[in-house]
């Protein structure tokens, strides 16, 4: 009888070049994506040695760290950053890099652009130097964080040493609240697991709630897998996922869609297949969430209120956020709010935030900063008239980028003010020094817009 | 890659569980294009406070405390993908974390630069952290072909595991860069063949 196979081994196993005896996998790529920040050290490191690039039709770059997020059509301001990008097109040029920079119409946070030009596909194995490339696996893809060292070995070979991880399965079945996104079901799952359960796993996400969620759902989920300390996470494609990659620009086209389509279907988990890990929930138990702590595990149910037990390093946490154990955090008034970031900056993200938003206007306190994953998201949202919706309830609509998801650019949270975000890091100083990050969905970060609070706004939906 | 066999030295203890890269070495400073500097900048805002002044609360400001082993809490590394946790950590001068618990990405990042983690049980932890609060000249051997780490003085030890080609690496000062050039028959070989077996697995 034959094996039975997880989706994750399919992939994987299909993948592997060599295996070393007690050490790692030669695991071949398809797709590496770069951008400015973690790549200029690896083609310095491919220099010196004198290797030149093995595969650059199967790496693509983008700009979005280091970008500003206004003006994008004059010269970079911040000198280092101009230098940075300058780099990433310079070495683009000799490696015949595909690079879509600042200002092209294809250039975008790189897990959102990459699968909104259909790079991203089925069955695939992916790699980028940024945590967050498990946002890939949304397809059914082998898409997994690497170091700079490890980008210059792809460089190099269009592979990875790496040791496979083992399989962990998370199920959800149920129905959703009203007012529960995929952000809220990703941030419960965390917040039970913990940060480190996840480590040394790739995860698979299975349950009628995956089932379904749309693509950018799925892409919310799988993004936050790293933040449970799993390298990757995935979801087996389906309709959902043939319908989205269908027709993209670098998608397969009309007879070689059908074919490769019928192999993308075999890409599923088989019946009693075995895990080395598995953890079940219930989807009615899922309210919206919120972080109140230093970690992305710290995440109570908006009406909740944050454990009094906890560690040193809870009391550590607490005191950055300023905030007592037992507290809750209903009515704490909120300056700031910001929707975008890899995790939730897709054209689904601005729908449900400005269908909130529509016909009332942000509280005078809060500063709330829109920033659109891509340019075609940017694009989708002008055309959609999103924009009006936005700019009517007073807040500021941005050009594309990682923003103050990490604020490597101007867009910084001021230290103690308190920031509801859509992103996926509440690290300290994350989103600026002394900034203080509370994880959310967009809409959670859109009614508090509003209110100029953290407030329980499923009340007043319909 | 330097070679690492054994090392005898003290230790700074950082008693932080889920010590994030972004601690490590923060977004602001990742906008090098080389691999220099990042150690004036480790630890940046647990370091120094807004106004550079060295904080003199954080254990790398405490006179007592030296040494190029980082004896740090549960789950180190986690976070961001970033080499430049590693880079930073090298440039300051460490050349071993021990902690309880490492995130995957910075493991193999730490390892592809020569920093050795080492995994030690929550209760070899929490001993090391004692002795090192109580005498901070207290000495701590690792040794990387006997996956030992201990406290000679004390006689306490344990063993720690690390991936034999890793360790083999490590030892040998090679580095996976040779070894994957090395492999490029293979790898277009593969190629090749996947590209026909994706064909074959496909109605035409």
């Amino acid at each position: 009888m034959k094996m039975k196979k997880t989706l994750f081994d399919k992939i994987w196993d299909a993948h592997v070049v060599e295996s070393i005896p007690n050490g790692p996998d030669i695991l071949y790529i398809d797709k590496h994506l770069i951008h400015e920040v973690t790549s200029p050290q690896a083609f310095n490191e491919l220099k010196e040695r004198g290797i030149s690039l093995f595969r650059p039709d199967r790496t693509v770059a983008t700009a979005d760290h280091n970008t500003p997020t206004q003006n994008q059509h004059l010269p970079v301001k911040d000198l280092l950053s101009r230098k940075q990008l300058k780099e990433l097109t310079q070495n683009c040029e000799e490696n015949n890099i595909t690079l879509y920079g600042l200002g092209h119409p294809y250039n975008g946070i790189v897990h959102v652009m990459a699968p909104e030009l259909g790079i991203t596909q089925p069955g695939m194995t992916m790699v980028c130097g940024d945590s967050h490339t498990s946002t890939h696996g949304a397809f059914g893809t082998i898409a997994f964080g690497i170091g700079t060292s490890q980008v210059s070995q792809v460089f190099a070979s269009q592979c990875v040493l790496v040791q496979k991880p083992k399989r962990l399965r998370v199920n959800v079945n149920g129905k959703l609240k009203k007012g529960v996104l995929p952000k809220d079901v990703i941030l419960y799952i965390i917040s039970k697991l913990g940060t480190n359960s996840g480590t040394g796993y790739f995860c698979e996400y299975a349950g009628n709630v995956f089932e379904e969620m749309s693509m950018e759902g799925r892409m919310t989920v799988c993004n936050m897998s790293i933040e449970m300390g799993a390298r990757g996470g995935l979801i087996a494609p389906d309709e959902t996922t043939f319908e989205y990659v269908k027709g993209k620009e670098f998608a397969p086209k009309a007879e070689e869609f059908d074919n490769i389509k019928t192999y993308w279907e075999t890409l599923k988990t088989d019946k009693d297949a075995e895990f080395d890990q598995e953890y079940s929930f219930d989807a009615e138990d899922i309210e919206p969430m919120v972080t109140y702590g230093t970690n992305p595990g710290m995440g109570i149910k908006i009406t909740g209120s944050i454990p009094m037990e906890g560690g040193k390093s809870d009391a550590k946490a607490l005191a950055y956020m300023g905030f007592k154990p037992g507290e809750t955090l209903l009515e704490k008034t909120i300056n700031w709010i910001f929707i975008g970031s890899c995790t939730n900056s897709r054209i689904e993200d601005f729908r449900q935030a400005a269908a909130y938003i529509k016909g009332k206007q942000k509280a005078a306190n809060v500063n709330a900063l829109i920033v659109p994953g891509s340019r075609q998201v940017a694009a989708q949202i002008e055309a959609e008239g999103l924009r009006e919706v936005f700019e009517n309830a007073g807040f500021t609509l941005r050009q594309p980028g990682c923003s103050a998801c990490l604020a490597m650019n101007d867009d910084k949270i001021p230290p103690g003010e308190y920031c509801v975000s859509t992103s996926n890091r509440n690290f300290e100083g994350r989103q600026g020094q002394g900034s203080r990050t509370i994880l959310a969905s967009p809409l959670t970060a859109a009614a508090t817009a509003i209110s100029g609070k953290l407030t329980d706004f499923t009340k007043h939906l319909n | 890659m330097e070679k690492f066999i054994t090392l005898t030295d003290t230790a700074v203890p950082l008693e932080v569980e889920n010590v994030d890269t972004d601690q490590i070495i923060p977004a602001r400073f990742l906008k090098a294009t080389d691999k220099a500097g990042f150690g004036e900048n480790l630890f940046r805002d647990w370091r120094f406070d807004k106004n550079d002044e060295p904080n003199p609360d954080f254990t790398l400001n405490k006179p007592e405390y030296s040494g190029s082993i980082l004896v740090a809490g549960d789950n180190f590394g986690c976070g961001s993908s970033r080499e430049h946790a590693a880079w930073a950590l090298k440039a300051y001068g460490f050349k071993v974390v021990v902690s309880s618990y490492f995130a995957d990405i910075f493991k193999g990042n730490a390892l592809n630069n020569g920093l050795l983690p080492v995994q030690v049980s929550p209760e070899f932890l929490n001993q090391l952290f004692l002795e090192i609060i109580q005498d901070p000249h207290v000495e701590i051997k690792i040794d990387l072909e006997g996956q030992k780490i201990g406290i000679p003085k004390k006689n306490i030890s344990e063993h720690f595991e690390i991936d034999p080609y890793k360790k083999t690496c490590m030892i040998n000062g090679f580095d996976d860069i040779d070894f994957l050039v090395s492999k490029l028959d293979a790898i277009k070989d593969f190629e090749k063949k996947k590209s026909q077996k994706i064909q074959a697995s496909t109605p035409l």
